[in-house]
């Protein structure tokens, strides 16, 4: 990379669950203060903000921080991935120097909330709508009958994509399904919405998770100078904002274009990367995920989870922390799956895995509309 | 950590049930709904590519042609994918479990719709099965939904 180096040089969670005590507003500025003290700065120390579904301004104003620059691209879960990437830039081009990403949402309390409404003259309105769905898992999900059958997969191989994923958070007290599964477990789990059964789907919690980015030339006179975690690459991609004109049911457009940026910039190979983060609101998202990003061939990611190359001891480590399907979702889940890329590289996670240099970040926005894709290294770029 | 559930506010007395979500057509879909209305499933089909496009909207997606014509659509497609609903949202509570799909259209572009005539059992829908068009009364509108073809194999 040609361009100066980034590094998140503060990193840090809330307390997680049901937090009936904090606005959306409070979760943000809790997650904001815990990253400056982790990478000990202050508040003063911030000139650039960043905020998905609120206004950055009305974040900012909440702080007490007067941005020189701000961003608040919101474009579902993913949101944060994307807001590295434009953190980055920013710094790199000499707009800011200090960016706080923010994520705090009160997914289960819904205090400080805004309403989940689709307008009826919008394109939704008119042609999704109408036919009965509105919550995430009545439309993240309508691909997944044309994927199980263009690629091979049956429902089984959902629910061992949950069983791999529950060895991670298996102990874990901050995950919130910190138990060990089995496939038939999951199997029997209450249907949702055909093939996908409650424990296919991610938990509903409250929670916040922040970062500083800052160049990384600065964060070696910062507190974590001896644990860096620096950008090597990003990408951020769209599909369409349907899903029932999603590009391809069987593959993800979003999920191809933004990890080909990713890996391009970084100038590593699928070989290269140690440690695997694909944002899993729902059981297939790994699957589509370790397809589209190239880890596996085409109708071979369910085999290799059910092989157990994804769990504790495996040769491509995955959602490390049980993922938003065990650990936490708040609604938008990318910031937490960062964190764990984080914790990882550092050393500092729940169950560590050993050795880790590289880590990448899959993430998706709204019902395979948008994604976005990070690689982070411990290793100076 | 003992788990709070958000308040769910209790229905006011007297108060109709929620309504099922009903769409408003802009300028650029009228033609779509106006059809609906008349037993008809309306597409756009560009004059620059030739292809057959959805949702309705004023330049293709594909050339980025504003040149297109209205036309009556066969009204036959097929299964792409589905789910079968558990999980209503306001004013289908009733209707559950129920069949969301992707229909395929033989003109080539996809669309939502529920399936009706059918059961809602994944032993019933088979992918790629042959569909048709019908349309039910929704508020002012008439909804496109699908059922089996006739004469075709469930």
């Amino acid at each position: 990379m040609s361009r100066a180096p980034i590094a998140i040089a503060g990193a840090a969670e809330t307390e997680l669950g049901a937090l009936p005590q904090l606005s959306e507003m409070d979760l943000r500025l809790d997650a904001a203060q815990r990253a400056l003290a982790d990478a000990g700065l202050a508040m003063a120390d911030v000139d650039g903000i960043t905020s998905a579904v609120d206004s950055p301004i009305d974040v900012a104003h909440y702080l007490g921080v007067t941005p020189r620059w701000y961003d608040g691209t919101s474009v579902g879960g993913c949101s944060f991935l994307v807001h590295v990437r434009h953190a980055a830039a920013a710094i790199q081009a000499g707009l800011c120097s200090t960016v706080l990403v923010l994520h705090g949402q009160s997914g289960r309390s819904r205090v400080g909330a805004s309403p989940r409404t689709v307008a009826p003259q919008s394109m939704k309105g008119q042609f999704e709508t109408p036919y009965g769905v509105l919550a995430p898992p009545t439309l993240f999900t309508l691909p997944v009958m044309r994927y199980l059958k263009d690629s091979g997969h049956t429902e089984r191989d959902l629910a061992e994509a949950v069983v791999a994923q529950s060895h991670w958070a298996e102990g874990n007290p901050r995950a919130s399904r910190g138990r060990r599964l089995t496939a038939d477990e999951v199997l029997a789990s209450p249907m949702i919405a055909y093939p996908f059964r409650k424990l296919m789907c991610c938990v509903v919690t409250d929670g916040g998770g922040a970062l500083v980015l800052t160049s990384a030339e600065r964060a070696r006179d910062l507190r974590n100078a001896r644990r860096p975690v620096y950008l090597l690459g990003a990408g951020e991609a769209c599909d369409s904002p349907l899903v029932s004109q999603m590009h391809d049911m069987a593959s993800s457009k979003a999920f191809r274009l933004s990890s080909r940026d990713a890996f391009a910039e970084s100038g590593l190979k699928q070989a290269d990367i140690d440690h695997l983060m694909i944002y899993d609101a729902f059981a297939h998202l790994p699957l589509y995920g370790l397809e589209d990003l190239g880890f596996v061939g085409r109708g071979e990611a369910g085999a290799f989870i059910a092989e157990g190359h994804t769990r504790p001891g495996g040769r491509l480590p995955l959602n490390t922390s049980g993922g938003g399907i065990l650990y936490t979702h708040t609604g938008m889940y990318g910031m937490f799956a960062i964190l764990e890329a984080v914790r990882q590289l550092r050393g500092e996670a729940f169950r560590q895995v050993d050795g880790v240099r590289t880590s990448l970040v899959q993430g998706v926005g709204g019902y395979f509309i948008a994604a976005a894709t990070l690689i982070l290294s411990n290793q100076q770029p | 950590m003992a788990a709070a559930a958000a308040p769910v506010p209790a229905p006011e007395p007297g108060r109709a049930p929620p309504a099922k979500a009903t769409p408003v057509p802009t300028p650029a879909t009228l033609t779509y709904w106006e059809g609906t209305r008349a037993g008809e499933l309306r597409l756009q089909r560009c004059g620059g590519c030739g292809r057959a496009r959805f949702y309705p909207r004023p330049a293709c997606p594909h050339c980025g042609s504003v040149e297109f014509a209205w036309f009556k659509a066969s009204g036959r497609g097929r299964l792409h994918s589905y789910i079968i609903n558990h999980l209503p949202p306001p004013g289908f509570e009733a209707d559950v479990p129920y069949v969301v799909a992707a229909v395929e259209l033989e003109e080539g572009p996809r669309m939502m719709a529920n399936l009706v005539d059918v059961a809602p059992v994944p032993e019933a829908l088979a992918l790629d099965m042959a569909l048709e068009v019908r349309f039910v009364p929704r508020g002012q509108q008439m909804l496109p939904v699908f059922r089996p073809a006739r004469g075709a194999a469930a």
